[in-house]
C-alpha cells in the first residue's frame, strides 16, 4: 500500500494506482415500508494522491457515499475495495481497525471531544492504535504545530474559533498518517476566511501526496480539486477532471 | 521524492495493554470529574450501602462476641447443674417459720457418676479458713469440703493412706486428709495417719496424706517442683467430706422476716460435668436430664449446657447476618441502579463522543471498557468512601455508646469487592448500549 502512494508521486500527480474502488455499490435505507435508495449502482475509482470533490444537491447521497468510503457503513450490495482488499463484508472490529489505521475523517461540525484538549483530541486515533503515550504526545504536538496551533496545545475546543477547531480536526485526521482523508463539508460551518485557510491546508496536503476526498456544496471550493464528482438521486451524474 | 512519511503504525511503537488501561482509567476519572456533583450524588448510594453494612456487621459482631465469650467462659464441653429455688407460691402459706430443702444433693452426683463413669464431675469445694490444731500445734489452714473423687478430679496423688469414700461421705464421718505441708507442720515427728486434728470444736481422724495440688495444677505434670512451699498457707489444707463440711460449717441460710423466719437448706449449689469430647456433650446432657428428672419431683435444679447456648447464639448470629446480608444486598442493588441510571444518561449524552471515537478506530470493546471503567470507578470510589466511614462509625459507637464493636478483616474487604462487582454488573448494560450504537447514527446525533 505504502509503495503505491510513493510510486504514484513519482508519476508527477498522474493517478494510476487505484486506492479505493466502488463496484456496483448500492445503499438502501428502510423507512418503515418504504425503501430509500441513497446510492444506486455507483462505480467509482479513486487513485492514490487524488484530490476529489463530491458535489450534488442536498439528499443526493454524498454523505452516504463518504460514510461507505470511510468504512463507517457497509454497502447494501456491491463491493468496496480499499487497496486490493474487499472490505464490504468485514466485521465491525475489522472495520474499526481499518478506520483507525488507514482512514482520516474531517467533519463539518469538527466533532472534537469536548472534554479533551487540542493535543489530546489529536491523540485519539493514536490511542486506539495503541501508540505509546510519549510518542503519541510528540506526534500530536508536531501535527498541531503543522496546522498552526502549536501555541494552543492545552486549550479545550470551546476556547477555539471554528477555523481553529477545524484545524484540530485536520491534525487529528493526519495523526495515523492515513491512506485516504475523507472530509464531509469541511468548510460548511466556516466563514470564507477560515474556509480559505482550511482549503490552503488541503492544498498543502495534496501537494504532499495525500489522497483527499471532500464533499462540498461550493463550486469555488470544488474548483481547487483535481476531480469533481456530481451525484444526483444516488447516481453519479458526472465525473470530471479539472 | 518520497514525500509521504513511513506509515505511522510502523514508526510509532505500541504501548503495553496495562499502560493503555491506566490511560483509560485516567480518562474515566476526568469524565466523571467533569460532572463532579452528579458523580458525587451517584456515589452516595454506594457509600451508604457499604458503610451501613460494615457498621451493622461490626455492632452485630461485637454483641455476639460478648455473648459467646460469656458462654464460652462456662466451658463448651461442660454441663452445669444448678440448684434452683422452687416457686414460692407452691409452699404452704400457713406455715410461719420453715426450712426449705431443695436442690442438688450429693446423692444426685453419685447417681450420675454411676451411670456415666467416664465424665468428670467437678464440684466447687467449700473452703473455710480456720485454725487447725494438733494439741498445741497450730496452722492457719483451709478446711476443704469436697467429694470422694476429688483426687482424680484434680489429678492429685495420695502420699500416704487413702482419700475418704462414699460411705464416709454419706455418714458424714469426721475423717480428714491433710496435705503434706499441713502434715509436716502438725505432725513433725510421727505419721499423722490415725491421729486426730481439731478444727473448731470438732475432731477429725486423719486417714490420708495428699500431695499439695497447686504444684500440679499450676505447673502441669511437674509434680516434684519443690513441693510448692512458696505457695504458703494455701497448701496447708485439710480435706473433709463435703456433706460433713456443710453440716459443721452451717449450710443453712436463714432469712428473717417480720415475726417469721425462712431457712434454706441446699446441699450443693452447683456442680460441673466435664465431658471429654465436645460432640458427646448433648448426649450426656440428655442422660443427666433423665437421671435428674427421675430423682427430683420438683424442678428445683437447672441444667445449663453452654454448648447449646453457644449453638443458639451462633444460630442467632447467622440469622442476624442473613437479615443483614439481605439489607446489604438491597442497598447495594439500589446503589447499583442509581449508578446504572446515571451511566445510561451519560451514554446518551455522549453519543456524539462515542461516534467520534468509533470513527477514529475505537472497537466496540474499547467503548465497553471505557464506560465500564467509569462505572467501576464510581462504585469503587463509593466503596472506598463507604469502607472509611463504615470503619469510623463503629469506632464512635464504642467511644460514645460503650457498646463493643468488632470490625472484622473481611467485612470491609467483602463490602468493597461487592461494590466493585456491582459496578461491573450495573455498568455492563450502559456500556453495551454505548458500544452497540451505529457509528454513523452516533455522529449525526445532536
Ligand atoms: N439512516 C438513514 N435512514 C434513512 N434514510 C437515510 C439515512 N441516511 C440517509 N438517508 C437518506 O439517504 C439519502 C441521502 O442522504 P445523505 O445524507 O447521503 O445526503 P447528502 O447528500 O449528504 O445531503 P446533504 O447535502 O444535505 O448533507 C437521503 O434521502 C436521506 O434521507
Ligand atoms: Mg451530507
Amino acid at each position: 500500500m505504502q509503495n503505491r502512494v510513493e510510486t504514484q508521486r513519482e508519476d508527477g500527480g498522474m493517478a494510476s494506482e487505484s486506492i479505493a474502488r466502488l463496484e456496483q455499490v448500492t445503499k438502501t435505507y428502510r423507512m418503515g415500508p418504504v425503501l430509500v435508495e441513497a446510492l444506486s449502482c455507483v462505480n467509482l475509482d479513486f487513485k492514490a494522491g487524488e484530490y476529489v470533490s463530491i458535489m450534488g444537491p442536498s439528499g443526493c447521497g454524498k454523505s452516504t457515499l463518504l460514510n461507505l468510503l470511510g468504512c463507517l457503513d457497509r454497502p447494501t450490495s456491491g463491493a468496496y475495495f480499499l487497496g486490493t482488499e474487499d472490505v464490504s463484508h468485514l466485521s465491525d472490529d475489522d472495520l474499526s481497525e481499518i478506520r483507525g489505521s488507514r482512514l482520516g475523517f474531517i467533519f463539518q461540525s469538527y466533532n472534537l471531544v469536548q472534554q479533551l484538549t487540542v493535543v489530546e483530541n489529536i491523540e485519539v486515533p493514536l490511542y486506539y492504535q495503541g501508540v505509546r503515550a510519549d510518542l503519541s504526545r510528540q506526534r500530536a504536538s508536531e501535527l498541531a504545530a503543522r496546522v498552526g496551533l502549536g501555541d494552543r496545545l492545552d486549550h479545550k475546543p470551546f476556547e477555539l474559533s471554528g477555523g481553529q477547531q477545524q484545524r484540530v480536526g485536520i491534525a487529528r485526521a493526519l495523526a495515523n498518517d492515513p491512506l485516504v482523508i475523507l472530509a464531509d463539508e469541511p468548510t460548511g460551518n466556516l466563514d470564507s476566511r477560515s474556509g480559505a485557510e482550511i482549503l490552503h491546508l488541503f492544498d498543502e496536503l495534496h501537494g504532499q501526496g495525500k489522497t483527499l476526498i471532500m464533499v462540498t456544496h461550493d463550486d469555488d471550493v470544488a474548483r481547487r480539486s483535481q476531480r469533481v464528482i456530481r451525484l444526483r438521486d444516488g447516481r453519479v451524474e458526472s465525473d470530471v477532471y479539472n | 521524492m518520497f514525500t509521504t512519511k513511513p506509515h505511522a503504525k510502523h514508526a510509532l511503537r505500541k504501548a503495553f495493554a496495562p499502560v493503555r488501561l491506566w490511560r483509560t482509567v485516567r480518562l474515566g476519572v476526568r469524565s466523571l470529574w467533569l460532572h463532579r456533583l452528579r458523580s458525587l450524588l451517584t456515589l452516595l448510594g454506594m457509600v451508604f450501602g457499604v458503610c451501613s453494612v460494615i457498621a451493622m456487621l461490626a455492632v452485630g459482631e461485637g454483641v455476639s462476641h460478648e455473648a459467646q465469650e460469656q458462654i464460652r467462659r462456662l466451658g463448651s464441653s461442660n454441663i452445669i447443674l444448678r440448684s434452683l429455688k422452687p416457686d414460692e407460691d407452691k409452699r404452704p402459706s400457713t406455715q410461719r417459720s420453715y426450712v426449705i430443702e431443695y436442690g442438688l444433693s450429693y446423692a444426685d452426683l453419685k447417681a450420675i457418676r454411676e451411670i456415666l463413669p467416664n465424665v468428670r464431675l467437678v464440684v466447687p469445694a467449700r473452703i473455710i479458713r480456720s485454725y487447725v490444731f494438733n494439741a498445741t500445734r497450730r496452722i492457719d489452714g483451709e478446711v476443704f469440703g469436697t467429694v470422694p473423687w476429688y483426687p482424680e478430679m484434680r489429678n492429685v496423688r495420695m502420699v500416704a493412706g487413702r482419700f475418704f469414700g462414699d460411705e464416709e461421705m454419706e455418714t458424714k464421718k469426721n475423717v480428714c486428709i491433710v496435705s503434706t505441708v499441713a502434715a509436716e507442720t502438725l505432725f513433725p515427728i510421727d505419721s499423722p495417719l490415725g491421729r486426730n486434728v481439731r478444727v473448731g470444736s470438732d475432731y477429725y481422724k486423719v486417714i490420708g496424706v495428699i500431695e499439695p495440688e497447686s504444684s500440679r495444677v499450676n505447673s502441669g505434670a511437674n509434680a516434684d517442683a519443690s513441693s510448692g512451699r512458696s505457695e504458703g498457707s494455701t497448701l496447708s489444707r485439710v480435706y473433709i467430706p463435703l456433706v460433713a463440711a456443710k453440716e459443721r460449717f452451717g449450710e443453712v441460710l436463714v432469712k428473717r422476716r417480720s415475726g417469721s423466719f425462712e431457712a434454706e437448706r441446699v446441699e450443693l449449689h452447683e456442680a460441673t460435668v466435664q465431658v471429654a469430647q465436645q460432640d458427646q456433650v448433648e448426649e450426656t446432657a440428655a442422660i443427666i436430664a433423665d437421671v435428674m428428672n427421675d430423682r427430683h419431683k420438683k424442678k428445683d435444679y437447672e441444667i445449663v449446657v453452654p454448648l447449646e447456648l453457644l449453638r443458639a447464639a451462633e444460630r442467632t448470629k447467622q440469622m442476624f447476618n442473613l437479615v443483614l446480608g439481605a439489607i446489604a444486598a438491597i442497598s447495594l442493588i439500589v446503589g447499583g441502579i442509581g449508578i446504572m441510571n446515571i451511566m445510561l444518561a451519560s451514554v446518551t449524552e455522549r453519543t456524539r463522543e462515542i461516534g467520534i471515537r468509533r470513527a477514529l478506530g475505537a472497537k466496540r470493546r474499547d467503548i465497553i471498557i471505557q464506560f465500564l471503567i467509569e462505572t467501576v470507578i464510581l462504585s469503587g470510589a463509593g466503596g472506598v468512601i463507604g469502607v472509611a466511614i463504615g470503619i469510623a462509625i463503629p469506632y464512635f459507637i464504642t467511644l460514645f455508646a460503650h457498646v463493643m464493636t468488632i470490625v472484622t478483616f473481611w467485612a470491609p474487604m467483602v463490602a468493597f469487592s461487592i461494590s466493585g462487582l456491582v459496578g461491573i454488573v450495573f455498568g455492563i448494560y450502559p456500556a453495551m448500549r454505548a458500544a452497540d450504537m451505529d457509528p454513523v447514527e452516533a455522529l449525526r446525533h445532536e
